[in-house]
């Protein structure tokens, strides 16, 4: 039987059927359709404005391959000038490949490429020498908390280093619809209070942040890269399968087959969600040790890597001396945990799966409160020379 | 709950509660397929259990939408209706009542999750019949309904309807409804899927006003399922079982089923999981968002309408756009100047020959929330709705038409005043 013919230009025989509205069409027409669609987010919302510098969080996986696949088709309209910017977690085995990927398409596409490693902006902790320090806790090891906070901040720190005004991350309807899911199960009113919007504006320093591709599902970005003839990573994160957001996943993908249409569903209840004043976050403030954007004394990701510093890792995960409502959110992007987001960041989309990759994964109810004990007093170190704002730490 | 209404109210209890309650049971037996017998023999069960309480109780067959005034869907102007306007609306009703009367045959119900709280006793139910033809209205109606998520939404709101309409009729103030914690939380996160985040306080919080003169209220959500069964078990408390619509239905049948199972399933890995999506459903107000104006109202859920506008960059303006035709995307040309146009034209971008039909169910799911949208959506036709809904959508779109003519006339409260033409 042969197939019918393209619903838009007619000429072409359609190559396949759109998951959202069923329309034949043929590969050229869907991916014009898709590439109008995402200018239309981008305008419609007011992204992305004339002149910008756009830092593409790249991870060599398949969102951010299309995501800055299409920025590219779209950048001389919208008049914007690209940079690609790759996160290097150290994770051996899996990011090496993802990087070469990535290398691959800033050859191809003759885009400027930045690559900041964790090794080099964290003080020497690659995620694999945090998931061998937080081995020992008895619980799941929560590298994807660590891994989604240090990312922003090293993403941040990439777009600033090419000077760039805003950040983009190939986050898709999907990722958005998981991560609504994921805070109502981990209770996290603080960033469902946050999230829903298309990004952050960035308040106080940190680069405004969006996400062109959120209301764009993922079977049609893999149609996208697929008839693009796109070449990306699509491996698995070594770490994903211990992730919470794999719940929200499993979920997710048996709702789809229930009723197509509840990604986006999904998104809408998101964006129309109310919570009570309470509930919201504070205004952010700044990290008194690095600047960045911060809802209390310390920024995310510092208090992480104080804890990791410290031998305790869990300093600045879990529940703190105070309920979930006041410990809030972590203000904003530059806290490295921005709203519904989840800390993706730059990479992790390459491997749908149990990505892990996600960042707050963990997140809701170990939120990242600031360690409770680092909050006040200026750093000084212990005799035993860690650093730290506390006399002793715990090294006895 | 009634066990323990029942308790509260008894004579040696140390905080006595202060209403006189009565009963209402929904037969939904058509709306789950079962014979007339199986019917029966439920309904005499749950006679014998009502009667052993005592309270005064009315019987209801789900049938009886079909029977119901357009008025049902109305939100009555005032706030909690004095005994003056109830009373007027309860006459109105009645006569309502009488003129629809049909000889019917016996009633026969399961037990509901449903109770009612007065302000003054009332006598025997009134006369509550249904015939076989509106059975096969009902079930026509239901098998129009594809998918078995839809269903159960539908037979919500409909039960909400009838319930609604009983509490009117015979001037209670309240319902009581039994959902526990568990059943909450499952709730909760179902809306979610469904679309409903705006209305979850409403859908999910201790009581729903929504209404207007009668409020719904859950008095049993702090109790989980297990503390329930417990209870029942340890203090004998009688009960009925019944099948539900989506008895026996696999796992992947509906959004409902999935989310319970889920639950469930999540609740035994990690203990804290149903109180943690309960305690959020406590964080949640009743307030819009960004303080949108009270707008139009739902036509089915009386909620707020959460539309936005076509071509905005929401997830409502990301499905719209993709149901226009393609051919009307504008090419992307590299024309670095062009105002940035709307992908989709607003405005009645559909196709050529749109009938009547089809007018008149666009004419309906607008005046829906998007959750409600997504569900009507699957009817082919409007025909098998019972004729209130008819009605009463018939009547809002005559009236928003109506005021689209007139709109430039209008004069709008504390913006500048129009006049027509000069």
């Amino acid at each position: 039987m042969p197939a019918p013919p393209c619903a838009s230009c007619g000429k072409a025989r359609a190559a396949l059927r759109r998951p959202r509205s069923g329309q034949a069409l043929c590969g050229a027409c869907f991916c014009t359709a898709f590439e109008a669609e995402v200018l239309r987010t981008v305008l419609a919302g007011r992204l992305l404005p004339p002149g910008a510098v756009v830092a593409v969080g790249a991870s060599g996986g398949k969102d951010s391959t299309v995501l800055a696949h299409v920025l590219r088709a779209l950048a001389p309209r919208l008049g914007l000038t690209l940079h690609l910017v790759a996160v290097d977690e150290g994770i051996g085995g899996y990011r090496d490949a993802a990087l070469a990927s990535v290398r691959r398409q800033a050859a191809r596409w003759e885009l400027p490429l930045t690559i900041v490693a964790y090794a080099d902006l964290f003080g020497g902790w690659t995620m694999d020498a945090v998931a061998r320090s937080t081995a020992g806790s008895g619980r799941s090891r929560s590298c994807c908390t660590f891994c989604g906070v240090l990312r922003r901040r090293a993403l941040e720190e990439g777009a600033r280093r090419v000077g760039a005004t805003h950040i983009v991350t190939g986050h898709n309807a999907d990722d958005m619809a998981e991560t609504v899911l994921m805070n109502f199960l981990r209770g996290d009113a603080a960033r469902l209070a946050r999230g829903g919007g298309l990004g952050s504006r960035g308040e106080g320093g940190a680069l405004p942040r969006c996400r062109p591709l959120q209301l764009a599902s993922q079977k049609e970005v893999v149609l996208y890269a697929h008839f693009r003839r796109l070449d990306y990573f699509s491996e698995e994160c070594v770490y994903a399968p211990e992730a919470f957001r794999g719940h929200a996943r499993d979920l997710l993908k048996r709702l789809e087959a229930a009723r197509p249409s509840v990604v986006l569903d999904l998104v809408h209840s998101a964006e129309r969600l109310a919570l009570a004043p309470a509930a919201r976050p504070p205004r952010p403030g700044a990290c008194s040790r690095c600047g960045a954007l911060a809802s209390r004394a310390l920024c995310q990701a510092c208090a992480l890597l104080d804890g990791l510093n410290r031998g305790r890792p869990r300093l600045a995960i879990g529940k703190g001396r105070r309920g979930l409502d006041e410990e809030g959110a972590q203000g904003a992007p530059g806290d490295a945990e921005g709203g519904v987001e989840g800390a993706q960041g730059a990479s992790g989309d390459a491997e749908r799966d149990v990505e892990g990759a996600q960042g707050d994964t963990e997140g809701g109810v170990e939120g990242a409160q600031g360690a409770p004990g680092d909050a006040e007093g200026a750093p000084s170190s212990c005799d035993c020379g860690a650093s730290g704002v506390r006399a002793a730490c715990d090294c006895e | 709950m009634v066990w323990q209404v029942l308790e509260g109210l008894s004579r040696d209890s140390a905080k006595r509660l202060r209403f006189v309650p009565g009963i209402v049971y929904v037969d939904e037996g058509a709306a789950c397929g079962r014979s007339p017998e199986d019917r029966a023999k439920t309904l005499s069960e749950a006679r014998l259990v009502l009667e052993a309480v005592g309270f005064p109780h009315h019987e209801v067959a789900l049938e009886e939408v079909f029977s119901l005034p357009p008025s049902v869907l109305r939100r009555p102007a005032q706030g909690p209706a004095e005994t003056q306007a109830q009373g007027d609306y309860k006459a109105a009703v009645d006569t309502f009542l009488q003129q629809q009367l049909v000889l019917g045959a016996q009633d026969s119900l399961p037990p509901a999750p449903g109770e009612g709280q007065l302000h003054h006793p009332q006598g025997l139910p009134g006369p509550q019949s249904w015939t076989a033809a509106q059975t096969q209205a009902l079930c026509r109606l239901f098998e129009s309904v594809k998918t078995l998520t839809a269903r159960e939404e539908l037979l919500q709101t409909l039960r909400t309807h009838l319930i609604l309409h009983v509490a009117r009729a015979h001037g209670y103030s309240k319902v009581m409804t039994g959902e526990s914690c568990t059943r909450l939380a499952i709730r909760l996160l179902t809306n979610l899927a469904l679309g409903r985040g705006a209305f979850l306080a409403w859908d999910t919080g201790f009581c729903d006003e929504r209404h207007g003169d009668v409020v719904v209220v859950r008095p049993m959500r702090e109790h989980t399922l297990k503390e329930v069964a417990f209870y029942n078990r340890l203090f004998a408390v009688p009960s009925v079982f019944t099948p539900a619509i989506d008895t026996k239905a696999p796992e992947k049948a509906s959004i409902h089923r999935l989310v319970e199972a889920f639950l469930l399933r999540l609740q035994a890995q990690f203990p804290s999981t149903v109180s943690t999506v309960y305690r959020t459903s406590e964080k949640l107000t009743k307030a819009p968002r960004e303080g949108c104006a009270s707008g139009p109202r739902c036509l089915l859920c009386m909620c707020t309408l959460d539309i936005d506008a076509a071509d905005s960059a929401t997830a409502f303006g990301a499905q719209s756009c993709s149901h226009l035709s393609p051919m009307q995307l504008p090419p992307l040309p590299a024309e670095a100047g062009t105002p940035p146009t709307p992908c989709c034209p607003p405005g009645p971008g559909r196709a050529q020959g749109a009938d009547e039909r089809q007018d008149a169910q666009a004419h309906f799911l607008e005046q829906l929330c998007y959750g409600c949208r997504v569900n009507m959506k699957e009817l082919a036709s409007l025909d098998p709705l019972p004729p209130y809904i008819q009605a009463e959508a018939q009547l809002r779109s005559q009236r928003a038409w109506v005021r689209r003519e007139i709109q430039e006339f209008l004069i709008e409260d504390g913006g500048d005043g129009e006049d027509g033409q000069s």
